[in-house]
């Protein structure tokens, strides 16, 4: 390594701090501060409402289908795409890419397209009486299309790093697939799932363009925090808008904590 | 007792293993000897199910395993790199096999404490694989491997990540180890040294086919060719001849069948003493051949550098 002078040091440091604050910091903190400003008692109505309250276990349900689903999916897909004896990996890889790619907002004109009432589909559906567009299944299919690639991303480099001799040790002491998988390879890739996890749920929750798309932003109904605080801040409810934000944000904490609390072993 | 028939191994065009056919006794210690890339761990692989062969057959115990995965191969497997389970201690990695087995708790420790006891990592229970040194970890594997009582213990080159000490170490070790355990053991190493201070058998292999199966006595003393002659040992070329270097006579005058040379170098090595020659017939630049004699020989030819000898191979050589 090369030594670094003090004043380099201090001086890439302060750098980064500066960055930081001025990208991250400083607009989150503002938005906090704009948030209780008023007290806390303002907020506290301000995100009781029916509406909010609504807008809050809306976006939780989604997420709470939309994680579990990409979760178990993206790890599936990662060791298909590493250890997988298969043709056509490049067109998965490609395909796994795609919602990183595709700009939401086309995302949601896409699914209205396929089960809006003049899609694809819109005519089956609508005889069942089944409802997508306008209606929850669709927000879910959206936020899982856009929040898909964050798992298996964050776990295939992971596989890959560690090889599969520990997977193959595992084999000759008689572990079945299905035991090698949960003793063996799942503790070893947990960090990549953990943080997979931390990007998915941020995503969900906070996913706007494709859920706007296909929601019909119907109050009380198909209504999720990010649609609420676009709605007050475009009616001039700013401290509302606020409100609702620092909620988001709280989520966002809150499952990266509860990450955090998968306490790293001594196995480096 | 394992039997590999008529084994082929191709990876895409490229033909890994040829033809391959070897038996290794029950409870005998056998090593896979060859240079790097000449199949070793291919023809290991097959044998522990980790690969698939082309064609042909391996025959564990009379059973006709071929097509069976690892799991069901009743073998242990040890790898260069240990390939440890790094996320449980030393005792979860021993235990892994018989708790997948669902054995009794109590049987279970009984059997990981006495193993790590074995190995000689007694009270290393609760580490991390992270916290053992390099010869620690391959214990710990192998432990591993045993605790599932194998009818067979397969060894992918098992000290190639040590240091030179340590290796000399465990291998002794691994001698002892097997006249207690007597467990079926095939050995892979690329170390002549290695395959003849621990194998009773030895297979040498060479690009992908078995040059020679045989006792480390009789590889030694009866190469079937010139490879096998030279991966055993040091070799010195006498015109179209190898010969070992202790196989060479010296003489000052002439005769039957002895070349002129020129003694190069002499070095005295304690009790034996090299002697570099460089043959008259050999051309510009050639190698010199060191012939090894004992240092009442060389006491009495009396040699130093410049001299004129005249080498051949010792007649009784066998
Ligand atoms: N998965 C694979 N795909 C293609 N070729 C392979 C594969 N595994 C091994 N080979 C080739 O097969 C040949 C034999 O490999 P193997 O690993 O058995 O050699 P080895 O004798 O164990 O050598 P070393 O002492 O270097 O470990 C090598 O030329 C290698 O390149
Ligand atoms: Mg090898």
């Amino acid at each position: 390594m090369l030594e670094q002078s003090r004043s380099t040091r201090i001086t890439l440091r302060c750098v980064a701090l500066a960055y930081l604050a001025l990208l991250l910091g400083i607009p989150v903190g503002l938005v906090l501060y704009r948030t209780f400003e008023h007290g806390v008692g303002a907020v506290w109505d301000s995100v009781t409402t029916p509406a909010a309250i609504h807008a809050f276990s809306l976006t939780l349900e989604i997420a709470a289908i939309a994680v579990p689903l990409n979760t178990v999916l993206g790890i599936l897909t990662a060791l298909v795409l590493v250890r997988g004896r298969i043709r056509g990996k490049a067109i998965l890889e490609a395909i796994v890419d795609l919602p990183f790619a595709i700009s939401p907002v086309v995302v949601g004109l896409a699914l209205i397209l396929v089960y809006g009432r003049i899609g694809w589909f819109g005519p089956w559906l609508a005889d069942h009486g089944i409802a997508i567009i306008f209606s929850l299944p669709g927000m879910v299919l959206a936020t899982v299309f856009v929040s898909l690639p964050f798992v298996a991303r964050e776990v295939s480099p992971v596989l890959r790093e560690i090889g599969d001799e520990q997977e193959q040790a595992a084999a000759t002491l008689g572990a079945s697939s299905w035991q090698t998988f949960w003793r063996v390879t799942l503790p070893a890739i947990r960090w990549g799932v953990a943080y997979g996890v931390v990007l998915t749920v941020a995503r969900c929750i906070g996913e706007f363009g494709a859920v706007s798309v296909v929601s019909g932003k119907i109050a009380g109904q198909t209504e999720t925090l990010t649609l609420l605080v676009e709605k007050r801040f475009t009616n001039f409810d700013l401290a509302g808008a606020y409100a609702a934000s620092a909620l988001l944000a709280i989520i966002a904490l809150a499952t990266l904590l509860a990450m955090t609390r998968l306490n790293p072993r001594k196995d480096h | 007792m394992i039997t590999v028939e008529n084994v082929d191994k191709h990876y895409g065009d490229f033909h890994a293993l040829k033809g391959i056919d070897l038996e290794i006794e029950s409870g005998s210690l056998t090593a896979l000897l060859g240079p790097s890339g000449s199949g070793k761990s291919t023809l290991l692989r097959v044998i522990a199910g980790l690969e698939i062969p082309t064609s042909g057959r391996v025959i564990l115990d009379g059973k006709d395993v071929t097509n069976l995965a690892p799991q069901q191969r009743g073998i242990g497997f040890v790898f260069q790199h240990y390939a440890a389970f790094k996320h449980m201690t030393v005792r979860d990695n021993v235990a892994f096999g018989l708790k997948v087995r669902k054995k009794p708790k109590t049987e279970i420790k009984d059997k990981v404490d006495e193993l790590l006891r074995v190995v000689g990592l007694d009270g290393y229970q609760q580490r991390y694989p992270s916290q053992l040194s390099g010869g620690q970890r391959q214990r710990m594997a192998l432990a591993r491997a045993l605790a599932i009582e194998p009818a067979v213990l397969l060894l992918d080159e098992p000290f190639g990540a040590l240091d030179a000490k340590v290796r000399a170490e465990l291998r002794t070790w691994l001698r002892r180890l097997h006249d207690e355990v007597h467990v079926t053991t095939v050995l892979v190493t690329h170390d002549q040294e290695e395959a003849l201070d621990v194998a009773d058998t030895i297979a040498v292999m060479d690009a992908g086919q078995i040059a020679q199966t045989g006792g480390p006595r009789e590889l030694y003393d009866a190469p079937v060719s010139d490879f096998v002659m030279s991966f055993l040992g040091p070799v010195a070329r006498l015109g179209e001849a190898l010969v070992r270097p202790h196989d060479l006579e010296l003489s000052v005058d002439a005769r039957d069948g002895a070349l002129e040379a020129q003694v190069v170098r002499v070095v005295h090595l304690g009790f034996e003493v090299r002697v570099e020659l460089l043959l008259a017939q050999a051309g510009e630049g050639a190698e010199p051949v060191v012939a090894q004699i004992t240092r009442a020989e060389e006491q009495a030819l009396e040699l130093s550098a410049g001299d004129i000898v005249w080498v051949r191979p010792v007649l009784a050589a066998a």
